[in-house]
């Protein structure tokens, strides 16, 4: 399934968001009951739509496409269960951060307000009620990391669909295995 | 039903756990090979980047698990229980092989004055510094030895600084990489002396193993074809073939267990399913890493030793050490990237000792390979782009464009940055954990800063267009690591160091610390090479020694 950037971003997510959903748990997804392990359907709406931003899709596939979501919500069941309150009371956090400002849900904003507010929690610049009991700029980091193992790590966790972040920067996969490498030899001299 | 009493019980089959149990086997003593962890092969987190040794969000792919937590204490007092995967857990590996089975594999031998640092630089205010009771030439014998019979590729003739050596290497470099290609000629036309970096990896078939496949899994992985050299397919089945080695694993020492006239009488451990054991012996070897050494020893308590065992004046876990790492990332406008492993290739020593205004320095070498996820973490700073669509124009343009020089800088050793037990907090056996706490001495700071000055004047000449320097600060917080080393000096006066020139525990006849605890100072090299040489060197001394069974009554 190839990313496409001409639908409509808000579209592109959902469909996004219900394929990988469905790619992650073989559940059907309905609107009353969430298919993730540990998120609600709101919070992984928030989260992908942070995730997005985080590595977005263009010419390339984004991190929702590249089942970061799937890769972060099945991590919260094991070694990062320590986590789960952390991105339960963050997530909360930004979409009270968003309706504060915005007076609408994070996933709702247009992209560059989007964009603006991860700026004001990646600087602990929001000031707001909702992070009393964490940290934005915490919960900022803890996202970017785990976006960037969800996209760029390897496909055996539930991110990085189909290798799709390695064939991103041309990495040869398979690689090229033995001590003869006739080809790479010779375009060096040749 | 007791166990048969033994000649020698080894605690740890790392780098000098694993010699040690094949030189006492080889020589006719009786060995049992106490390992905590397990017999790992490569296809355990197989090329999982998320999950090895060196970058483990998801876990220690060679140990070890949540079972066995340690303290912090930073320096404002507070206490912090933390696992394997946090940094300042300090982890190494735990597993048969320690952390040879997944290390990077670099093999220095240690310069003649990195043994006589204090007669050299004087003495350090605020630093425990001092000479090691022996000299290189004490130890020169047993690093050809780890050489030839452990396996060392490359080539370092070219080092002007290099203590000498009488025997070559056993093995030639890889051919160079692209990194080296292209770093060797802007290193020479500084005026500097570049070298290919010998390697405890097989560059050609050798000792009934293959050759390196040049795989882009090196450095925190298992190697697939055996070509990287680890005391797990070496000197370990060596010890198994004569017949006088058994090795157990998952076995986690408890305690080293003392009579009352100051003999060490054997080891009690918990074996693979849980139950108490006492496993009692003529010699105890203690070669659980830097902060494992010491933690045995002061859950070993006596009549004789109320503090743990040769914690006589407290200096046992004292002086906790690593190496402070510094360095640069240098981008580049063109290609560098090769998928040639195991990448790093070229060092120079120019910046090893002398220089103004700081006591001895260290190597600089190439990195080895990264995965993108590395790239990720381990390139940041100004200029480079965290997150959003810069940070992937970034990491399309830059993944294949990039090259990192770094290197260990030698650290003065600090009393005060320590390895205790807790009061509380104990493992799964029920054993109190290790407690770490202490902070960096000043010199490393004026160290680092000048070498990562240098790293990146290497990178640009080399070509880079925009170099990054490692930011990140490390003055306040202890050392340690998968280089952790210091923390059972070797010293001729008791009264400040733990163990003999010979690393036998000082005021016991029996019991020796033999791994790179005994350092009174680490080198400004990666130091397992070191602390093979040191396990080959009182390993001959034991043998010599050896009289036979000691009656301990």
């Amino acid at each position: 399934m190839q990313p496409s950037i001409r639908l409509n971003r808000r579209a592109f997510l959902q469909a996004a968001l219900t394929a990988a959903a469905a790619a992650g748990t073989g559940v059907a997804c309905n609107t009353n009951r969430s298919p993730w392990r540990f998120f609600t359907l709101d919070e992984a709406r928030t989260l992908a739509a942070m995730v997005d931003q985080i590595v977005p899709p263009d010419q390339d596939a984004g991190a929702v496409w590249a089942g970061v979501i799937n890769y972060i919500d099945l991590q919260l069941c094991g070694p990062y269960e320590s986590l789960q309150k952390t991105y339960r009371q963050g997530l909360a956090a930004v979409d009270q951060s968003s309706q504060a400002r915005y007076k609408k849900p994070f996933a709702d904003l247009e992209s560059n307000d989007q964009i603006a507010m991860l700026h004001l929690l990646e600087d602990g610049q929001d000031s707001g009620a909702a992070w009393k009991q964490i940290s934005s700029r915490e919960f900022f980091d803890t996202v970017v990391d785990h976006t960037m193992q969800g996209f760029y790590g390897d496909p055996r966790h539930g991110g990085n669909r189909e290798g799709v972040s390695w064939k991103m920067l041309n990495l040869p996969y398979p690689p090229i295995r033995g001590r003869l490498r006739p080809d790479a030899e010779k375009a060096r001299s040749g | 039903m007791s166990l048969k009493h033994v000649n020698a019980v080894v605690v740890g089959s790392g780098a000098g756990g694993g010699v040690v149990a094949k030189e006492l086997s080889t020589a006719g003593l009786s060995v049992v090979l106490l390992e905590r962890g397990k017999w790992y092969t490569p296809f355990d987190d197989r090329k999982d980047d998320l999950r090895n040794q060196r970058t483990c969000p998801l876990g220690n792919a060679f140990g070890p698990d949540n079972r066995n937590p340690r303290v912090y204490v930073d320096g404002g007092g507070r206490e912090y229980t933390v696992d394997s995967r946090h940094w300042a857990y300090s982890n190494n590996a735990a597993c048969v092989g320690g952390g040879t089975l997944s290390y990077g594999a670099m093999a220095w031998r240690f310069m003649e004055d990195d043994f006589r640092l204090r007669t050299k630089y004087g003495t350090v205010e605020g630093s425990t510094l001092d000479d090691w009771p022996i000299t290189y030439w004490d130890l020169e014998p047993f690093y050809e030895k780890a050489e030839w019979e452990v396996g060392v590729s490359g080539d370092d003739s070219n080092n002007v600084f290099r203590a000498p050596r009488k025997r070559p290497l056993p093995m030639p470099p890889l051919p160079p990489n692209r990194d080296f290609q292209i770093l060797e000629p802007a290193a020479k036309r500084l005026g500097l002396h570049p070298f290919h970096i010998p390697m405890l990896r097989n560059s050609v078939p050798y000792n009934g193993r293959g050759a390196c496949m040049r795989c882009r899994w090196c450095v925190g992985y298992a190697c697939e074809v055996s070509a990287k050299c680890g005391t797990q397919n070496t000197v370990i089945p060596t010890a198994i073939a004569t017949g006088n080695c058994d090795l157990r694993t998952e076995c986690i020492a408890k305690e080293v267990l003392t009579d009352d006239r100051g003999h060490v009488r054997g080891v009690a451990y918990y074996d693979a399913n849980g139950r108490y054991r006492e496993q009692t012996s003529d010699l105890v070897i203690v070669s659980c890493s830097a902060v494992e050494s010491p933690r045995l020893l002061l859950n070993s308590k006596s009549r004789l030793f109320p503090n743990g065992l040769g914690n006589r004046y407290d200096w046992v876990g004292r002086n906790l050490q690593g190496h402070a790492y510094t360095g640069a990332a240098g981008l580049f406008e063109e290609e560098t990237y090769d998928d040639l492993g195991p990448g790093a290739s070229i060092a120079i020593c120019d910046f090893s000792h002398n220089n103004p205004g700081f006591v001895a320095g260290g190597l600089l070498a190439n990195e080895f390979l990264r995965s993108p996820y590395q790239v990720v973490t381990g390139i940041s700073g100004e200029g480079v782009p965290r997150w959003g669509k810069e940070h992937k124009d970034f990491m399309r343009r830059y993944f294949k464009r990039n090259m990192t020089v770094m290197g260990p800088m030698q650290e003065m050793p600090v009393f005060d940055s320590r390895v205790q037990v807790d009061p509380k907090v104990k493992d799964a056996w029920g054993i109190p954990v290790a407690r770490i706490s202490g902070r960096h001495h000043p010199n490393d700071l004026l160290g680092t800063d000048f070498m990562r000055s240098k790293a990146e004047m290497w990178l640009k000449e080399a070509g880079a267009s925009k170099t990054i320097p490692f930011h990140w600060t490390f003055l306040g917080i202890p050392s340690g690591g998968q280089h952790q080393a210091g923390t059972c000096r070797m010293g001729n006066d008791p009264k400040t160091s733990v163990v003999d020139k010979y690393c036998r525990v000082h005021e016991v006849d029996n019991v020796y610390v033999i791994d790179g605890s005994v350092h009174p100072n680490n080198g400004g090299f990666n130091p397992v090479l070191t602390i093979m040489a040191i396990a080959y060197y009182a390993s001959a001394n034991m043998v010599k020694t050896w009289k036979g069974t000691h009656a301990s009554g």
